[in-house]
Formats: C-alpha cells, sequence, structure tokens
C-alpha cells in the first residue's frame, strides 16, 4: 500500500472552523500564512508557547486564523501589545502580523522604538503597498508613480524602505522575501522563530483587488510573476540598497543576521551590575536564578 | 467538503478541497513539473479549481501546497510503488 496523509500539512496550524478565510482570490496574505505554518511546524516550538498579535487591515486578520493565542489589537499597536505580552510572560515565543500600513504608518513609532530596544519579538510584514481593507489609500510603502484612491494621479512621496529602516533602527535579523519565493520565506520565518530579538521580516504581495486592479497590473498570479521576473536574491546586502521603485527591480535575502543583547537582557545585565546581589534577575525560570541571595 | 481521491501513477499525489478554492491558479502556473490544469467544473463559489492533468509527472514536491493562499491544496511523495492486490 501506498502510504498517503489525507491531511494538510497546515492545517492543524489554522482555525479550520474559519475557513474559507475572507481574503481575495490570488491575496498573496494567506500564502505568507501558509509559509508562516510550515514555520511553526518545523520550528519544534511549544505551539502552546507561541503567540500571534495583528493589528487592522486585511493581514491583521491573520491573528483569527491561527490555531495559537492570538490577539486582533487595535490598529497600529500590535508591538507594543506584544512588548507587554513578552515582559509579563518572557517565557513566550511573540510573533506580530501585521501589514504595513499597520506597521509603519499608524505603529511607524512603535516599530523604530522596538527595533532600537532589541524588544525579543518577531515581526512579519505584509507588504502590498496598500491599505486593503479600507479602500486603497496610499500607505508609506507606496512606490512612487502608483495610483491610489487618495492618489489618483499617482504617488508622488517617497516611500519607506522597510528592511532599511528597521536595519538602521537596530533588529538583529532583517529579510526580505516576496510571495513568489515561498520555500525561502518558510525558511526565514523558522529562523525567525529560533532568533532571540528583534526580527523584521517583510514578505511582498499582491493585493490583486486593489493595488493591482487600480494600477492595471493584471491578478494576483501576475504580480508573482512579475516578483520572479525582478527579483535578484542579495543575501547580505546593504539594506540601503533595497528601495523599491514601481513595477521595477527587487532585491530580496537574508539582509542582517547578528548579535546584540534584548532589552530584557540588557536591564538585567545593568540592574545586576548596579545593585549587585540584592537584584533578581526578571524573566528567569524559579529557582535557577539568583540563587545565592 | 471532502478531499478528492489522490490520482497514484507517478512518485506523487495531491489532493484538492475545492470548495475552498479561489481559482488563483498559483498552484497552476508555479507547479515545476507542469502536472495541474484548471477543472472544467465550477466549485459552489463558481470559481474553476485545479486537477492533476498529468499523474506521472507530479513529484508530489507539495510546491503547490506551499503556493495555495487558500489552503486548498497540498502534494505529498508517495513512498511505496502501488502494488495490484
Ligand atoms: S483587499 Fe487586497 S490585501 Fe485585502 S484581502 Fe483583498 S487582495 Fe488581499
Ligand atoms: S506536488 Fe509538486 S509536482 Fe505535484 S502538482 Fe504539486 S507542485 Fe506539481
Ligand atoms: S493555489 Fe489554491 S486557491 Fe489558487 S487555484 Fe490553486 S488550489 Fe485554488
Amino acid at each position: 500500500m501506498s502510504e498517503v496523509l489525507a491531511e494538510n500539512p497546515v492545517l492543524s496550524y489554522l482555525r479550520q472552523d474559519r475557513l474559507p478565510h475572507i481574503w481575495c482570490p490570488g491575496c498573496g496574505i494567506g500564502t505568507t500564512v501558509n509559509c508562516f505554518a510550515r514555520a511553526l511546524k518545523e520550528s519544534g516550538l511549544d505551539m502552546n508557547k507561541v503567540v500571534v498579535v495583528s493589528g487592522i487591515g486585511c493581514t491583521g486578520r491573520v491573528a483569527g486564523y491561527m490555531n495559537l493565542d492570538s490577539f486582533h489589537t487595535t490598529h497600529g499597536r500590535p508591538i507594543p501589545f506584544a512588548t507587554g505580552l513578552k515582559l509579563a510572560n518572557p517565557e513566550l515565543k511573540v510573533v506580530v502580523y501585521s501589514g504595513d500600513g499597520d506597521l509603519s504608518a499608524i505603529g511607524g513609532n512603535h516599530f523604530v522604538h522596538a527595533a532600537r530596544r532589541n524588544m525579543d519579538i518577531m515581526v512579519v510584514c505584509v507588504t502590498n503597498f496598500t491599505y486593503g481593507m479600507t479602500g486603497g489609500q496610499v500607505a508609506p510603502t507606496t512606490p512612487i508613480g502608483a495610483t491610489q484612491t487618495t492618489m489618483p494621479y499617482g504617488n508622488f512621496e517617497n516611500p519607506f524602505n522597510l528592511p532599511f529602516l528597521a536595519d538602521a533602527c537596530g533588529a538583529v535579523y532583517v529579510a526580505r522575501w516576496t510571495v513568489f519565493h515561498v520555500r525561502q520565506l518558510a525558511r526565514a520565518m523558522k529562523e525567525g522563530l529560533a532568533k532571540k530579538g528583534f526580527v523584521f521580516i517583510e514578505a511582498l504581495a499582491p493585493c490583486p483587488t486593489l493595488y493591482s486592479r487600480r494600477n492595471k497590473l493584471g491578478d494576483g498570479v501576475d504580480q508573482l510573476k512579475y516578483y520572479k521576473e525582478k527579483s535578484a536574491i542579495k543575501n547580505g546586502a546593504d539594506t540601503k540598497e533595497a528601495a523599491l521603485s514601481f513595477q521595477g527591480d527587487i532585491i530580496v535575502g537574508k539582509f542582517v543576521d547578528r548579535e546584540r543583547p534584548t532589552w530584557l537582557d540588557a536591564m538585567n545585565r545593568h540592574y545586576s551590575n548596579v545593585f549587585q546581589g540584592k537584584y533578581r534577575p526578571y524573566g528567569q525560570p524559579y529557582g535557577v536564578s539568583n540563587a545565592k541571595d | 467538503m471532502s478531499d478528492s481521491e489522490p490520482a497514484k501513477k507517478g512518485k506523487g499525489a495531491v489532493f484538492v478541497q475545492a470548495e475552498i478554492c479561489k481559482g488563483c491558479s498559483y498552484c497552476i502556473e508555479f507547479c515545476p513539473t507542469h502536472s495541474l490544469e484548471f477543472s472544467q467544473e465550477f466549485n459552489s463559489k463558481g470559481y474553476h479549481y485545479p486537477v492533476l492533468a498529468k499523474p506521472e509527472a507530479c513529484s508530489g514536491c507539495d510546491l503547490c501546497g506551499l503556493y495555495c493562499p487558500d489552503f486548498a491544496i497540498f502534494g505529498v511523495r508517495i513512498k511505496e510503488p502501488v502494488k495490484k492486490p
């Protein structure tokens, strides 16, 4: 007999009663979730200790579909919520999963400071260059020249290069892949889950309903063909060079992988030095830390 | 919403949950062995879904499963050759 596994390997990571999901046909968000489920499967982590936090927007719906403890927070606030979760329960693996608008516009301030402080969270940013849920407004990532409902004659604002921003603020792991690069994206997410510190993974994904349609770029699959044609893999590339332009070349890869003390480690080390034996390091298992007092 | 029977001629097989497919064609476009094509039939939402048109070519690599934004398809490798009873 042939051995055939009849259940989709990702289904146990999803709330199956919520499927089919609300995302449009050809929306890239679902593919990133597929990659994330596979990364979770291979991570070896205890799923009772993994938490997903999302903000508002189409990508903000991810929290509602993961079969994990998950939180759907207010607009732009998944990072501060995740920071609180992590600091209250340092044994948790906290993943922020949200869109480019939520993370870099409404939540932009939280983003830069969590990276600066090296908060031990993994941030997955699905970048589709627009606000899908609210009707296709211009986002801080919208490339110059792309048309949006609030930029009917084409965008003239300089967009963020998010890997560069994360790198400059001090993230310890920075990668960008597209929804065409499914294996690499799943591997980056697995590496991110194993990494300590502020991890930033940008996943370029099509929004066929608003971004592509308004810019006459075809269906979701046409955007994947564009990613395939115009992406160059440059691991270790200078993030400064990774800026995106409208339907232009895309630099993908793992750009940054370095070590820095996390906020919690830095605090514990600092107060241990200042207060010597009187300080009980926070967030370490009972009975292990500070045993000599 | 039951999975279709896997085709067992080649080294791989795919399962398609036709009812949750949205017909985006990611799986068909990026199957490395070009084994899939759209069904003639519609599902109840009105989408064509993938069918394994070349079962002998499918390697069971599950790339279709990884690309699918709707978790509607996955591939498996068949470990043992299928024996006739
Ligand atoms: S509006 Fe865009 S981002 Fe939102 S679900 Fe539809 S395709 Fe995806
Ligand atoms: S398992 Fe691989 S070869 Fe088979 S249909 Fe899917 S992508 Fe194609
Ligand atoms: S990738 Fe999934 S949703 Fe898209 S056509 Fe294939 S099975 Fe259907």
